[in-house]
């Protein structure tokens, strides 16, 4: 189980170097006793525990042994990097490499004790990690749950402070957190106990209520749907202008989702340029409402979205039909190439005097409604979400129509879907001009949100955020897009320090999510379906034993 | 378009999807024609002026040739787009930064330049190699069988995991890379003044790739590539072991990249974690240009675009009076991407891979 330690050892090496175990440092998960750096660390060494034990066949002990062993390299390689440390300067190699990284890796411990007690530490904590593969499930889980409701609530310990701001929850706040500090001991065992009891105790609860004569299920449908509404409605009211701000930003990543959903996750076109469309409604808005240089109309924003609607929707067909017989990778490069012209060709000077070139249109008012300006995120938010519940309502009464069958179709197969009838120009130009519309209607909010557009907010990185979003939220599916601009988006915003490493977490969720889960967190029943009938297909024979453990180990 | 050709009916009417193409076609004919024609009547560059843009695309385009060398191949086995190639190439290039850099300190940069450009050279390439295999290891070997789209998008993640990873170790910032004293000022070359990196740079592409197109043509394991880029079951059932061959593509696409990084930094002076990513787009439009699969074509497809994207924004653009022209340098690379894939999509050499994609 050498490798499996080696392994996670580079893994360890990489978090430390890269600067996440610093960042995750600053955050208490444990007041005064436990930081989530630390927390990333013993989360690895349990995790290569865990692995080695879940490799290695045979009796408990062997297994047991195993997982010891990976903990213990791990552990031999923190106390390498430690030592190598003291021998030479990495720091001028890499920036992250602070004395407060060794500080936290070498427990403050000179490196001759610490790289064996790196050691020491990983083997008990591998250990234990060997102990949870052995031991049943019933007993692992809720103490999992349990572990990740406590480090939920420590890592978004922000949000729920200001839920917990009203003088009358006081007590609750000085009982779970620390003044100016992170959440108390007594408070995060009693969060870890209560999620892990409720875990254990699930299944008996389901049980007796199966027997119960509940609400029929119409009904508590409704009354989920009511409660969901009104949480909906209260959110920036509890939240506050900070978490309205980014839950704006979570709807305007849906629409720009639950557009290229059309594309990629139905129709199956991968379209990489798709960022154009959101610069296109944004930019239509902006020229036609601005009061400054650029605005040319200024006209009202109720006046300009439909136009902006329009536009997306007439860019994304002119630009579906160049690439209408290109296929596969072929077509995500291309429509990449088309989204990066139309960035450079706004940025140019060429076109400066109608777009305002990198300064971009500025100046743009708030949208009035009877006399209401929909001024701050809190107000913008009720915009955003009606329009994302809009779009989403065009989206899902698509999905099942006739075209969603034929987008279906042509992602199946198109060769297949032309010999049945399906009009691929139509249908596919459809998909763009859709897709491109609902990231229109996205950036006709943004363009107010923001109050002015340039170029640099269209980079080709959010095409690749929405992307991220539907893959892994589920691509193909509505509730997994919103599933997915939630996690990728939002969570990121509230877990501060994680900032920098967004962009390195969304390439890692892209691969692993192929890897693990190819249908996303929330899938669509039929890309279930089809990804996992895969599966079932004879499994070609391994070449190699290394890569038979792999097949068996997933 | 073999493929559009064997679908639609054998009587063509004009849809008005192929007049659209026509006048995309015509609207990029007439541009060119008429910025060029524009700029020629202003002569407003001289002679020597456009010698330089040549050479200079010359020098940018071996590196674009070497670059999509790693494509063309991968392509050619897997038939997928490596998209994290480009992070292969940044990847050398900004870990030999941290070799280079204590060689200009000490002072032996300057006094065995030859030695150090081959030590750098050899540091990227190593880099790149490793990363281009870890890639394929974690990423890519176990979706081989997967549908087509999976494999596409953990190469955008890998691609976006390295960029922010290198950001991660290395810092966000510019490093400016040392510069080499012997490579500073002109040559004389037929009668030419050439800027020294520039010919460096050129020569150094045009050895290594001849050395791999002779690797890839000569050597027993070249023929194995070229017998798994083939038939992959077929190679198989000849006792070559395929997933060695593919380890090998992609380390040797990636030791090439690693060069062009360190030549594109004595080109530019500088190297950052997001150097990867245009470079790497405009090295995959060479190999789609000089038909993807084939690697002469990439080479060719390299110093086209090289030259084109020199020459162009001065050729084409300078003439219709746009102003600042060199902003829309990308724009033309770009354009040329796009075109090849639409019209031409097996490129101008490639012909017998076009035919097995549809």
């Amino acid at each position: 189980m050498w490798r499996v330690g080696l392994v996670f050892g580079a893994v360890a090496w990489f978090v430390s170097l890269a600067g996440l175990v610093e960042a995750l440092h600053g955050r208490w998960v444990v007041d005064g006793v436990l930081s989530a750096g630390q927390v990333l660390l013993l989360g690895m060494l349990l995790a290569s525990g865990w692995v080695a034990a879940r490799r290695t066949g045979g009796p408990p002990a062997r297994r047991l042994w195993a997982g010891l062993l990976a903990g213990a390299v791990v552990g031999f390689c923190v106390g390498l990097l430690v030592w190598l440390r003291s021998q030479v300067d990495l720091r001028s190699m890499f920036v992250n490499a602070s004395p407060a990284l060794f500080q936290l890796l070498s427990a403050g411990r000179p490196p001759q004790v610490a790289w064996p007690g790196a050691v020491l530490v990983g083997g008990l904590v591998g250990l234990g990690g060997a102990v949870g593969a052995c031991a049943p499930a019933g007993v692992v889980r809720p103490l999992l749950v349990g572990a990740a409701a406590a480090l939920g609530l420590a890592l978004f310990q922000d949000l729920v402070l200001l839920i917990l701001q009203p003088e009358s929850l006081t007590p609750v706040r000085d009982w779970l957190f620390v003044a100016g500090g992170g959440p108390t001991p007594q408070g995060m065992m009693a969060v870890f106990a209560v999620s892990a009891v409720a875990t254990a105790l699930r299944p008996a609860l389901r049980g007796r209520e199966g027997r119960g004569v509940g609400l029929p299920p119409r009904a508590r449908r409704v009354v989920w749907s009511v409660v969901g509404l009104l949480l909906l409605a209260a959110l920036p009211v509890a939240g506050g202008p900070f978490v309205a701000q980014v839950l704006v930003i979570v709807g305007l990543y849906t629409l720009m989702g639950l557009g290229l959903n059309l594309e990629v996750g139905l129709a199956g076109l991968l379209d990489l340029g798709f960022v154009a469309f959101f610069a296109i409604g944004a930019y239509t808005v902006g020229l036609l409402t601005s009061v400054g240089e650029h605005g040319f109309a200024h006209w009202s924003f109720w006046a300009a979205v439909p136009v902006a609607v329009l536009v997306s929707l007439i860019a994304g067909v002119i630009l579906g039909i160049p690439v209408l017989g290109i296929r596969g990778d072929y077509l995500a490069i291309a429509t990449l190439g088309f989204g990066e012209i139309v960035r450079l060709l706004v940025l140019s000077d060429a076109l400066r005097p109608w777009l305002g070139g990198s300064q971009g249109v500025l100046a743009i008012p708030k949208p009035v409604l009877a006399g209401f300006e929909f001024s701050g995120p809190q107000h913008l938010y009720y915009l955003t979400v009606v329009a994302s519940a809009v779009v989403a309502y065009v989206a899902w009464r698509l999905q099942d129509s006739r075209l969603g069958r034929a987008w279906m179709a042509i992602r199946e197969d198109e060769d297949v879907a032309e010999a049945l009838g399906i009009n691929l120009v139509s249908v596919k130009l459809l998909a763009y001009g859709l897709g491109a519309a609902f990231a229109g209607v996205g950036g006709a909010i943004f363009a107010v949100m923001v109050g002015s557009v340039f170029p640099h907010s269209f980079q080709l990185l959010i095409s690749i955020q929405v992307l991220a979003l539907i893959i892994v939220g589920g691509m193909g599916s509505i509730p997994g897009v919103i599933v997915g601009a939630v996690v990728l988006i939002g969570l990121p915003e509230l877990l501060r320090e994680f900032g920098e490493f967004r962009f390195l977490v969304y390439g890692a969720a892209l691969v692993a999510m192929m890897l693990l889960r190819p249908e996303g967190l929330l899938p669509a029943a039929v890309q279930r379906r089809e990804l996992h009938a895969m599966e079932e297909e004879p499994v070609e024979l391994a070449r190699t034993p290394v890569e038979a453990a792999t097949k068996g180990g997933t | 378009m073999a493929a559009g050709a064997l679908r639609r009916p054998v009587v063509r009417r004009l849809s008005f999807v192929d007049a659209f193409l026509w006048a995309f076609r015509l609207a990029v004919i007439l541009v060119v024609v008429w910025g060029t024609v524009g700029t020629l009547r202003l002569g407003r560059y001289t002679g020597e002026q456009w010698v330089d843009f040549v050479v200079f695309g010359l020098a940018q385009g071996g590196i674009y040739a070497l670059i999509a060398l790693g494509y063309t191949m991968v392509y050619g086995i897997l038939r997928m787009i490596n998209f994290a190639h480009g992070e292969v190439f940044m990847s050398g290039a900004y870990t030999a930064y941290f070799v280079a850099a204590p060689l200009a300190a000490s002072g032996f940069l300057n006094r065995h330049p030859i030695l150090s450009l081959l030590l750098l050279l050899t540091v990227a390439a190593s880099v790149s190699t490793g990363v281009a295999v870890l890639v394929e290891r974690v990423a890519y070997r176990p979706l081989r069988r997967a549908p087509r789209l999976v494999p596409l998008i953990t190469a955008i993640g890998a691609s976006f995991f390295l960029q922010y990873a290198f950001r991660g170790l290395y810092g966000s910032g510019f490093k400016a890379y040392p510069e080499f004293d012997l490579f500073k000022g002109e040559w004389q070359i037929l009668g030419i003044g050439v800027l020294r990196t520039q010919a460096v740079v050129l020569a150094s592409a045009t050895v290594l790739m001849f050395a791999l197109y002779q690797f890839v043509m000569r050597t027993k394991v070249g023929k194995a590539m070229r017998a798994v880029s083939e038939d992959k079951d077929a190679a198989a059932l000849m006792g070559i072991d395929v997933d060695r061959i593919i380890v090998l593509t992609f380390a040797i696409g990636g030791a090439a990249a690693g060069a062009a990084g360190i030549l594109y930094a004595l080109v530019f002076k500088q190297v950052h974690f997001f150097m990867g990513f245009v470079p790497g787009i405009k090295a995959f439009t060479a190999a789609v240009l000089g038909g993807i699969g084939n690697i002469p074509g990439a080479m060719l497809g390299g110093l086209f675009l090289g030259v084109v994207e020199s020459v162009g924004p001065a050729l084409f653009l300078d003439g219709l009076g746009i102003p600042a022209p060199y902003q829309l340098k990308d724009v033309i690379a770009f354009t040329m991407l796009v075109m090849v894939l639409i019209f031409r999509p097996q490129g101008i050499l490639g012909e017998r891979l076009a035919a097995k994609r549809a």
